[in-house]
């Protein structure tokens, strides 16, 4: 029976969308917003807004909403909080009925949690934290291809990360040479090596050419060493019908894994191509070009830990997350926060780690969680320590700069991993022994001798930009 | 030509994944690798093959994994009895970890001659 009656015009959002007495339901998907209003708006009003502009609520009443129940499909503003050492802005909660978005698609999700309510005049800024995704909303994803338990299994790698290198001149080689870069860095003990987000099919290098000469270089590497190795063939491409053609000649070729750009390639690629993937017996290899435009400012856009979730949701096997230690900008302790969303299957709240919900992701399978960028040596105790073992962790220069080239650079690597973990093994504090345990496996390793006279003086210490809301 | 006399060669090494790029490891070294085995609750396994067939999934198992075992004399007890049972096999330990389903650590503890 219906009692309402349409009352034209412009209503405040809060009398609609602020229900500070609301309980969320297991089903609802829950976000954590941080908000900086303009000047002279209630904090309530403000969180009301982004909750009805960011599902159904426009600005005015229309007639046609009481033709449904609008109680059951509004979002609902249900928690206001103080952001620690900020007088600006708030964090509000908004609670979110899992019939608003389609079942498998973090584009739908997307779409409408940062849609058209970060352009909303009232806001002068605005962050998306966290989102918890309910579990019946995760049981209809994908996931990723494989996970870290298949992918080990695939590739016989127990115990320890794995170790990889992005080729290096990222951009002019030729396919041949660049092959040869490739064999250099597995013959040496590299388990993986990867194209750089830029290579796709330039003029210097198309891709077909690429990846058969790659394929030769990961056969040769395999069966010299007796280990099973992989290059990520960067599949990502302009259209889907050429991604698809560029995955399915990577098969092909032998190579075990391949690899997208999920944020310049977009989710919906990114999802087909898991899928695709797991079909095809594939690992995914996912790369994260123009994250920083998105999750770098501390008072606008989305934070990573919502990407690095939206990927395991979308599919990837791996996905990098900053190193922490080298030259690319990483909290340590937020980003422990989303490398456990990336690997676990129940992260609880923890507002140390930025982490703002419990989240369960049931059965799905983990992501690795990949390092890379200015990484050398002298890193690896702290990387291992940071990272465990279920991690990629990758050197460019720091292997394909020494001065014996890529196959002593790879060794070099692989000594100092393998130094790192037994010494870990034995209950050895890595990070603060670092010095000592490298030492040590360096009487033994020419090569590794070499690495830390060449990487001794490099550091990377500037303050980190955006920094977990912590007092 | 100082720089050209100084660059080493690097050959390729045939290895067995995990701690290949490590010199032969003690018996005190082992010892504390299965140590830390045993301390993450990990299942102990051994498994044995035939150098030529290094690369292939499965190896062959000796015995079945050793369940519920805490004591480190046995499992190298155990090690050291495949090893005098297949001397020119190499011979792997496991550590089963049955929450992840997956093998929390595997390395070769002896060397088959081939």
């Amino acid at each position: 029976m219906s009692v309402k009656t349409y009352d034209a015009g412009v209503k405040e959002y809060r009398d609609m969308y602020w229900t500070p007495d609301y309980v969320p339901l297991d089903t609802d998907l829950l976000a954590c917003f941080k908000c900086t209003g303009q000047p002279g708006v209630p904090r309530e009003e403000v969180a009301a807004a982004v909750a009805a502009e960011s599902s159904t609520g426009t600005w005015s009443t229309v007639w046609s909403e009481l033709l449904t129940d609008m109680e059951y499909y509004k979002g609902r503003a249900y928690r206001i909080e103080d952001v620690p050492g900020d007088n600006e802005s708030f964090y509000a909660f908004i609670a979110y009925p899992i019939d608003l978005f389609e079942e498998g698609s973090v584009v739908n999700v997307l779409t409408s949690l940062v849609g058209n309510v970060f352009g909303f005049k009232a806001l002068r800024h605005l962050r998306l934290e966290d989102i918890r995704f309910p579990i019946a909303y995760i049981k209809t994803c994908g996931g990723p291809p494989a996970g870290i338990q298949l992918e080990r299994d695939r590739l016989n790698k127990y115990g320890r990360p794995m170790l990889g290198a992005t080729i290096k001149p990222k951009l002019g080689l030729s396919a041949k040479n660049y092959g040869r870069a490739v064999y250099e860095c597995l013959r040496g003990g590299l388990d993986m090596t990867k194209d750089d987000e830029n290579v796709n099919s330039q003029p210097f290098m198309r891709w077909r050419d690429r990846f058969d000469f790659v394929g030769e270089a990961i056969q040769k590497a395999q069966q010299e060493t007796g280990e099973r190795k992989g290059h990520y063939l960067n599949v990502t491409a302009s259209t889907p019908e050429e991604m698809y053609k560029r995955a399915e000649y990577a098969k092909e070729v032998g190579s075990p894994i391949i690899m997208h750009d999920f944020l310049t390639g977009g989710f919906t690629a990114n999802t087909g191509l898991a899928n695709w993937c797991r079909e095809n017996g594939m690992l995914l290899h996912i790369h994260r070009a123009m994250h920083a435009v998105i999750d770098r400012h501390p008072k606008h856009g989305i934070h990573f830990r919502v990407l690095a979730k939206c990927l395991r949701l979308s599919g990837g096997d791996h996905l990098h997350t900053g190193t922490v230690v080298g030259k690319l900008e990483g909290d340590r302790n937020s980003t422990l926060g989303f490398v456990d969303q990336l690997r676990e299957s129940f992260v609880p709240e923890d507002r140390s780690r930025g982490v703002f919900f419990d989240q369960d992701w049931g059965s799905m399978p983990g992501v690795m969680a990949v390092a890379s960028g200015g990484i050398h040596v002298w890193h690896m105790p702290a990387l291992v320590t940071i990272f465990g073992d279920d991690s990629m962790l990758q050197f460019g220069g720091g292997t394909q700069g020494h001065p014996w080239g890529n196959a002593a650079g790879a060794a070099a690597n692989r000594v100092a991993l393998e130094a790192s973990i037994k010494a870990r093994n034995e209950g050895r504090e890595i990070e603060k022994e670092a010095r000592d345990i490298l030492a040590e496996a360096a009487k033994h390793s020419p090569e590794l001798a070499i690495a830390m006279e060449t990487w001794k003086e490099i550091k990377f210490e500037f303050d980190t930009v955006d920094k977990l809301d912590v007092q | 030509m100082p720089f050209q006399s100084t660059m080493g060669d690097y050959k390729t090494k045939r290895t067995l994944e995990t701690f290949g790029f490590l010199p032969p490891m003690t018996q005190e070294e082992i010892y504390d690798q299965i140590a830390y085995l045993l301390a993450q609750g990990w299942t102990p396994a051994i498994e044995h093959c035939d150098p030529a067939d290094a690369i292939m999934t499965y190896w062959t198992m000796w015995k079945l994994p050793f369940f519920g075992q805490q004591n480190l004399e046995e499992v190298v007890t155990e090690l050291e009895a495949c090893h005098r049972a297949y001397p020119d096999h190499h011979v792997r330990l496991t550590g089963y970890d049955n929450y992840t389903q997956s093998q929390g650590t595997c390395f070769v503890v002896f060397e088959g001659r081939g």
